[in-house]
């Protein structure tokens, strides 16, 4: 059976660490970095569960800052 | 359309002499005493013959911000109103000037303040020559004194305005609005092309297409360094229409020994007054100040250093009189001379008004 | 499998639209503007009207939208958005004009703008921000702030009694026989802002083919100025907001 796999990159620079794209992933996948912070001083969004990620693109819809994007691939 | 001379009011004259300048918008508010602006340019339908578009908007408010967007497009638009309705009108100017396009709007003066009077007045001229709105910026305001002038404006207005990318004013009052003369219309000229106001503004506010980068009309700058250096930009546009734009009418200044100073209407009942005095052996000249912003201040200077005395006339409390006052440095009396309320003197009572300033 | 192997042999599918400007918007982290930018940005692309699409800038918030998404703009006074697209649409109808409110500069200054514009059937496109409360001011009452609301001039609460109802304008402005459209939606999740894409396309679309004017209302957070983290405010305008302005089509598109 085909499994769909995903990742995302999040422009850390850009982020300002809002939350909602980690509220967004249905597989919880994006955390806020816990202590590291861009120059603007703003607890970036990361991926903390990479393996669960489907590619699904609901962080980056979310995303007021246009600052996620989203690859999946499907895996035979 | 060819040249036409035709009988008709001052407001009539303007709406026939926007079309055939080929303006491409009108937006406008009915209030006495120019609403024939409006209802010509409705009856003649130019959107028919020209694609000018004509449109009756909800408030003064309305009419200027259109104007506004229509000057971002790179379009000839006016207004017109009068005094209450231009006073609405003075945010939008403000933003006109602010971010340098090129609009005329028309102020058919009526007496105030608050509702006043539907009846002729000049008691605008602060408002129209000192700003109005609020921030640094200037109109250029053109006084007429005949219906001729009236039609001649919306041309020189326009030309002006987009020579400088600054709104032009035409300031009449509502003698000049009201009163029917014979004026030559000139022939019609075509509205520009998209491809002839892409030329001439490449500012314009048209849809990126062919350009490549956007534009943007705006007023706004948040960084003080800059904006103080767009300040600067508007000061030099002024000083630049200061030193080339200058117009006024002199009659009888060559041997006079006292000096009237009016604008509008007012100046041609000054005329009269005048040639009456000549009768009695009074010898006055006429300035008629044809730009009220930039001011003749030179050249009434120049007039003054050989006469005795300055009357200033005017339907209003006494405002271009400051101007006076500032050419000539107080270096000989400038009396006022003044009636307000819709109330027009009339050339006797000027002339005794005259005598009794200057104990003659 | 790692994630640059994913990159490599997958497909990218969301990125940043074409039309957004490399700059850092200046809205507080979690402001809806982002996201309604990002869908003004990806239907004037879809449509294919990049060349032709003229924006109106309010003031208030999204007064610097003209920064951020790459078409031509012009900055209106405060509430005369209306009146400035009505002339930039009817010197040269071939143009797809929209403005961009809040609910302060549509709903309050603007009134008379707004539905005038919408009564002639101006061909036009309206997106219409509503968070309940002036932001960039700082947090002040707005005409659609919500009874009981905090804001800093209803300090202890929108009373009725003293400011007024909340005016819901929406429902008035799809009365008008000149509104060809008139949806409410939002951004809140995945699922709303593809729904809002899909509005704002239709409306985009009806304004450029002279249908008349279309209104997206979209209710939003100001989580700033509701002094809630972004999630929170999500939750607090499903509970409340969603109640006195409750999403869907006010008129559909026929």
């Amino acid at each position: 059976m085909a499994k769909v796999i995903g990742t995302v990159v999040v422009d850390r620079e850009r982020c300002k660490g809002c939350d909602l794209c980690v509220v967004a992933c249905p597989c919880d996948v994006l955390s806020l970095a816990a202590k590291d912070v861009n120059d603007r001083g703003y607890h970036y969004a990361m991926m903390v569960n990479p393996e669960a990620c489907i590619g699904c693109a609901a962080c980056a819809t979310v995303c007021p800052d246009a600052c996620i994007e989203v690859y999946r691939l499907t895996q035979k | 359309m060819n040249e036409e001379v035709r009988l008709m009011k001052g407001n009539e004259a303007i709406a026939h002499a926007a079309i055939r300048y080929g303006v491409d918008g009108y937006f406008g508010y009915p209030i006495t005493p120019q609403s024939e602006v409006l209802e010509t340019l409705e009856a003649e339908m130019p959107w028919e013959t020209t694609g000018m578009v004509v449109l009756q908007a909800e408030s003064e408010v309305s009419s200027i911000n259109m104007v506004y967007g229509g000057a971002s497009t790179g379009a000839a638009v006016m207004t017109s109103s009068s005094s209450p309705g231009i006073s609405l009108m003075q945010e939008g100017i403000s933003y006109i000037a602010a971010a340098e396009l090129p609009a005329l709007i028309v102020n058919v003066m009526r007496g105030g303040p608050g509702l006043g009077t539907i009846h002729p007045s000049q008691s605008d001229y602060f408002q129209a020559t000192k700003g109005g709105g609020h921030g640094d910026y200037h109109l250029i305001v053109l006084a007429p004194a005949t219906v001729q002038e009236m039609a001649d404006f919306v041309g020189l207005g326009f030309d002006l305005a987009f020579k400088y990318r600054t709104p032009a004013m035409i300031l009449a009052d509502g003698i000049v609005g009201q009163m029917m003369e014979k004026v030559v219309l000139p022939p019609a000229r075509p509205r520009r092309t998209p491809e002839e106001v892409a030329k001439q503004c490449p500012w314009a506010v048209t849809g990126k297409k062919g350009r490549g980068h956007r534009n943007v009309a705006t007023s706004l700058e948040l960084d003080s360094a800059i904006m103080e250096k767009n300040n600067e930009r508007f000061q030099r546009t002024y000083d630049e229409i200061k030193r080339n734009e200058v117009r006024y009418k002199t009659y009888y200044t060559d041997d006079c020994d006292y000096l009237i100073v009016a604008f509008g209407s007012v100046a041609r009942i000054c005329l009269k007054s005048i040639e009456e005095a000549r009768k009695q052996g009074i010898k006055i000249g006429l300035v008629r100040p044809i730009t009220l912003w930039p001011f003749p201040y030179d050249e009434i200077a120049e007039i003054a250093s050989h006469v005795k005395g300055i009357l200033v006339v005017e339907l209003n409390a006494g405002q271009m009189i400051e101007d006076v006052r500032l050419a000539v440095s107080h270096s000989l009396p400038v009396h006022h001379f003044g009636r307000m309320g819709g109330i027009v003197p009339n050339p006797l009572e000027v002339l005794n008004a005259f005598k009794q300033k200057f104990g003659l | 499998m790692n994630q640059d192997e994913i990159i490599k042999q997958g497909t990218k599918v969301y990125s940043r639209p074409r039309l957004m400007d490399d700059r850092n918007m200046h809205y507080c982290p979690g402001c809806s503007h982002g996201v309604v930018h990002k869908l003004v940005s990806e239907v004037i692309e879809e449509l294919g009207l990049e060349d032709k699409t003229i924006g109106i800038a309010p003031v208030g918030c999204a007064v610097f939208a003209y920064h951020y998404i790459d078409v031509d703009w012009v900055e209106a006074a405060h509430g005369r958005a209306p009146a400035v697209a009505t002339a930039v649409k009817r010197l040269d109808p071939s143009r797809m004009v929209f403005t961009y409110q809040g609910d302060g500069d549509l709903a309050a200054i603007g009134t008379a703008e707004t539905i005038h514009a919408a009564n002639r059937g101006e061909n036009i496109a309206m997106i219409f921000i509503n968070n309940g409360i002036y932001g960039m001011t700082g947090g002040q009452m707005a005409p659609t702030t919500l009874e009981g609301m905090k804001t800093a001039t209803t300090p202890y609460g929108r009373r009725v009694d003293l400011n007024g109802y909340p005016l819901n304008i929406t429902p008035l402005l799809a009365q008008l026989p000149g509104t060809c459209y008139v949806t409410r939606q939002s951004v809140h999740t995945a699922a709303s802002v593809r729904k809002c894409k899909a509005a704002i396309k239709k409306a985009f679309q009806a304004a450029l083919d002279g249908r008349g004017t279309a209104v997206i209302e979209v209710v939003s957070t100001c989580n700033s100025g509701w002094k809630m983290s972004p999630a929170k405010a999500n939750e607090w305008m499903e509970e409340n907001m969603f109640k006195a302005y409750p999403l869907g089509d006010l008129k559909p598109l026929e």
